[in-house]
């Protein structure tokens, strides 16, 4: 298949929740009755609105309903259109934002048990992210261990603007879960609004939003590092998902010379946060963010110095490409094979053991 | 890096007198000057404002009365070599600013940009508004026209864009000033429209904005939230000016006033092709969405604005800082040291790439003379 | 390589440090608890004067949040950026195999022998009495 190589694992597919009563089944009574009885729906993360037309290429849009709502469209469509070995599907609704964490928790209960029957039950291909609650850091990490038992869940899914920086210590028992269990941490675009998504407060297209994610994102690493996380997780990997990555050559070099002249200040950080990176930090391929000159975007990756930090993704259904080609002109005919197959299998060793 | 001492090295005496000989000049694009007391404005404050600063203080929408919320790496945010051996602050003494930083660096002209009071970002704006008066006034009386090597920018309490543009008017076709300033970290994206006026009254005066990263707006620095470290928050302000950019451009401000000219101060400039090719891709899926912006967004970057080349990046390989000049173009990157702060660069030392002599006299001076109309 | 009498020993006292200049170049000599250090006076990242650098401790860390601090007045800080340095080795803490700073040879010698000569004493007068710390360079 043209684009991919051989095998190829896409690590961000999108599988739509058709709205909060296709959480029915999988709730538990007194949340069926709140759901009902108070009118909750909508739920969507206002970072993704269903019409807008980069949240849905216009040749996987449905007729009726939300882009990747469909089994069947996703199946013909990324699975067969593709010719993927296997894809990890990163369901987008606003679990992580609800303020009530109670019901957050019970909702991402609800979202895993969804994917399971209405998803990987249905294509052997499909592998999923954990669902968690970050607003209840407890009972996120005994979601991740209730999910650990199904080795179709390969990686935990939190987005880029939630209400403090991941780094903080509030959130380790869901990283040492999911270390215990060998999974990645994905960190996906998406706001819970609890913060501007700027430093310079709200801004007025979402145009702007969507860019605004690659500085969330580099604020988020910041953060990892500072705080100690590897230092404190030496097995764990993070994946910025839908993050872009021609701003890390760049980003990089800056935090490296903070770094020298300040790490005192967090000693913990024995290594040029470069290094870190390169170790610990994987990035998913869309969108590419491509520039004009295909030898900027060859000399973009080859800056970040690794060949082992890009994971393939198509991101389907949002539209970051035409065609069947997910690579952008000039990326590495030589790194594909790596970048489709070598790096997701190096990545998710749950996933590696079940395709084995 | 070796520890060389050969004559290569820019430090040594001879290679300094070389230098010196080649008689390149310099205008810095980034130079503090401080009060030397809190009291230094007082002259030019009416009695009311002098009463409120001595019981109520600057207020502003962070958590401590006198210290920065991210605690700096050095007192004074500064070198400490910076502190005037006759008393008060880093870059509060002309004369040991001069030896320090004009003198030595052979500097033509430098840029003042002063940091603290900035008015902009007190709570209470009738306050900022006289603030920057007394700001204006004190920058005038004190420096431009003591050394005629240093320019001013017009202080602005830009939250409140009439009295902006009065601030603007009063000061403008004076030249000592050479530009307008306003802080980054504002209530609202800078293309907003309520800062409009101030672009307005710029084109009119054929003034450049300069915007140095500073104040604080009560936003989380990122929209991951708080970070906790000071490591995080100076590389922070970098991730805000690029959003900074995205307004400017995507509101549109660039697209009404092609003339407009926007000095971006203290945040590098290696970010701005990646940032670019993404403003582009998406731009491209969602140009229904800006129909103002009859060009791709890098045009705007690229035709308006101009960036400050500190703190330098320092990549891995030197010879990458080249193609991002290269993608930039060579007319949009302006010196500037950032003196008398601990980030601060050496003329000397700050570029690691290789520059012919005609690309060092552009960012050296060349290029700031263009923007700011220097003769 | 000549050798020069930079100080007497009870000149620079322990946490202490003098700059000279030999042979034209800016050195600091410290003082570390009774063994002297010179180190150039200029640190290779952008040529700040090195030497005029506060004398901090050591820092590293096991695990985040747990600080050991040791070392005291032993770490070298460049007045401009902050890059660490190590007063016996000349290494810089972030990139210690790369980025060092020179180190010269000191010996502390009587005053009865440097009477004899060839020594370079640049400002002061040799008594026999004294020890006196000497610098190659």
């Amino acid at each position: 298949m043209q684009g991919v190589a051989p095998g190829g694992i896409d690590c961000d597919l999108h599988p739509a929740l058709p709205g909060t009563a296709a959480l029915m089944p999988y709730l538990d009574p007194y949340w069926r009755e709140q759901i009902t009885v108070r009118g909750i729906d909508g739920l969507d993360l206002a970072s993704f609105p269903p019409k807008i037309p980069a949240n849905g290429r216009a040749d996987w849009r449905p007729q009726h309903g939300k882009p990747g709502a469909d089994f069947e469209r996703l199946r013909h469509d990324a699975l067969d259109g593709f010719g993927l070995r296997a894809a990890i599907c990163n369901p987008l609704y606003g679990v992580q934002a609800v303020y009530n964490r109670h019901f957050a928790t019970a909702l991402a209960t609800a979202m895993n048990d969804w994917m399971v029957a209405e998803w990987l039950d249905r294509d052997p291909r499909l592998r999923a992210s954990v669902v968690i609650a970050p607003q209840d850091p407890a009972a996120a990490a005994a979601e991740i261990e209730r999910r650990a038992a199904d080795p179709r869940f390969v990686q935990v899914l939190l987005l880029a603007m939630g209400e403090a920086p991941l780094g903080r210590q509030e959130y380790w028992p869901i990283y040492a879960a999911a270390t215990r269990h060998r999974m990645p941490i994905g960190v996906h675009a998406g706001s819970t609004a609890r913060h501007a998504t700027t430093g310079n407060g709200w801004p007025s297209y979402y145009l702007e939003d969507y860019v605004a994610h690659a500085q969330a994102f580099q604020a988020q690493l910041l953060n990892l590092i500072h705080e100690g996380v590897f230092a404190k997780f030496p097995d764990l990997r993070v994946v910025l998902i839908e993050s872009g990555f021609t701003w890390v050559p760049n980003f990089m070099w800056r935090a490296n010379k903070t770094w020298r002249g300040v790490r005192a200040e967090v000693p913990w950080v024995d290594r040029p946060p470069a290094d870190l990176i390169r170790e610990h930090v994987r990035f998913t391929l869309q969108p590419a963010d491509a520039p004009p000159d295909p030898a900027d975007l060859a000399r973009a990756i080859d800056q970040i110095g690794s060949d082992d930090v890009l994971l393939f993704s198509t991101d389907y259904p949002h539209w970051q490409f035409d065609g069947t080609d997910a690579y952008p002109a000039g990326f590495p005919a030589a790194l594909r094979q790596r970048v489709a197959v070598d790096n997701p299998l190096a990545t998710y060793p749950r996933l590696r053991e079940t395709l084995a | 890096m070796t520890p060389d001492d050969g004559p290569a090295q820019p430090h040594d005496r001879e290679a300094r007198d070389r230098a010196a000989a080649t008689k390149l000049k310099v205008i810095d694009c980034d130079v503090h000057h401080a009060l030397a007391s809190p009291r230094a404005l007082y002259p030019y404050l009416a009695q009311r404002w002098r009463d409120h600063l001595d019981r109520y203080g600057h207020r502003k929408p962070t958590p401590f009365v006198s210290s920065s919320p991210y605690p700096k790496t050095a007192p004074a945010l500064s070198r400490t070599d910076s502190w005037p051996p006759n008393g008060g602050p880093p870059g509060s003494d002309l004369a040991f600013l001069q030896e320090q930083l004009l003198d030595r660096y052979n500097i033509e002209y430098g840029l003042l940009h002063l940091l603290a009071p900035s008015g902009m970002d007190e709570r209470n704006q009738e306050l900022g508004a006289a603030l920057c008066r007394a700001i204006n006034i004190w920058q005038h009386e004190h420096w431009t026209q003591k050394d005629q090597r240093l320019k001013a920018a017009i202080v602005v309490p830009g939250e409140d864009a009439a009295a902006a543009v009065a601030e603007i008017e009063h000061w403008a076709g004076n030249s000592d000033f050479a530009q307008i300033s306003m802080i980054t970290h504002t209530i609202e994206p800078l293309g907003r429209r309520r800062y409009w006026p101030i672009y307005e009254a710029a084109v009119r005066h054929g003034l450049p904005v300069g915007l140095h990263t500073s104040g604080f707006n009560g936003h989380a620095p990122a929209a991951s939230g708080w970070p906790s470290y000071y490591v995080e928050e100076q590389h922070i302000v970098a991730l805000s000016q690029q959003a900074l950019a995205v307004s400017m451009v995507c509101e549109g401000v660039f697209a009404r006033l092609p003339d407009l000219k926007v000095v971006m101060v203290e945040s590098g400039f290696a970010w701005v092709p990646s940032l670019a090719w993404r403003l582009d891709a998406h731009w491209k899926r969602m140009r229904d969405e800006v129909p103002h912006l009859a060009e791709p967004p890098s045009h705007y970057l690229r035709r308006n604005m101009w960036y400050t080349s500190q703190p330098a990046d320092e990549p891995e390989n030197p010879e990458d800082l080249r193609q991002i000049i290269d993608w930039l173009g060579w007319d949009r990157v302006l010196f500037a040291t950032d003196y008398p702060h601990w980030d601060m660069d050496n003329p000397d030392f700050a570029f690691r790439c290789r520059m012919s002599e005609a690309e060092r006299r552009m960012i050296y001076a060349g290029n700031a003379r263009a923007v700011y109309g220097f003769a | 390589m000549s050798r020069h009498i930079v100080a007497a020993v009870g000149e620079i006292p322990p946490g202490g440090r003098k700059l000279v200049t030999l042979n034209g170049r800016d050195i600091g000599v410290f003082n570390l608890g009774g063994e002297f250090f010179a180190l150039l006076n200029r640190c290779p990242h952008q040529g700040g004067a090195l030497c005029r650098g506060s004398l901090t401790g050591l820092v590293t860390s096991t695990t985040p949040g747990e600080f050991t601090w040791s070392r005291a007045g032993e770490m070298l800080k460049c007045p401009w950026h902050g890059w660490e340095y190590d007063v016996r080795t000349g290494q810089s803490w972030c990139d210690p195999e790369d980025t060092k700073v020179r180190l010269y040879p000191v010996t502390i010698e009587p005053g009865e022998r440097l009477a004899k000569g060839p020594y370079v004493a640049e400002t002061f007068t040799v008594s026999v009495e004294q020890a006196y710390i000497v610098v190659e360079v």
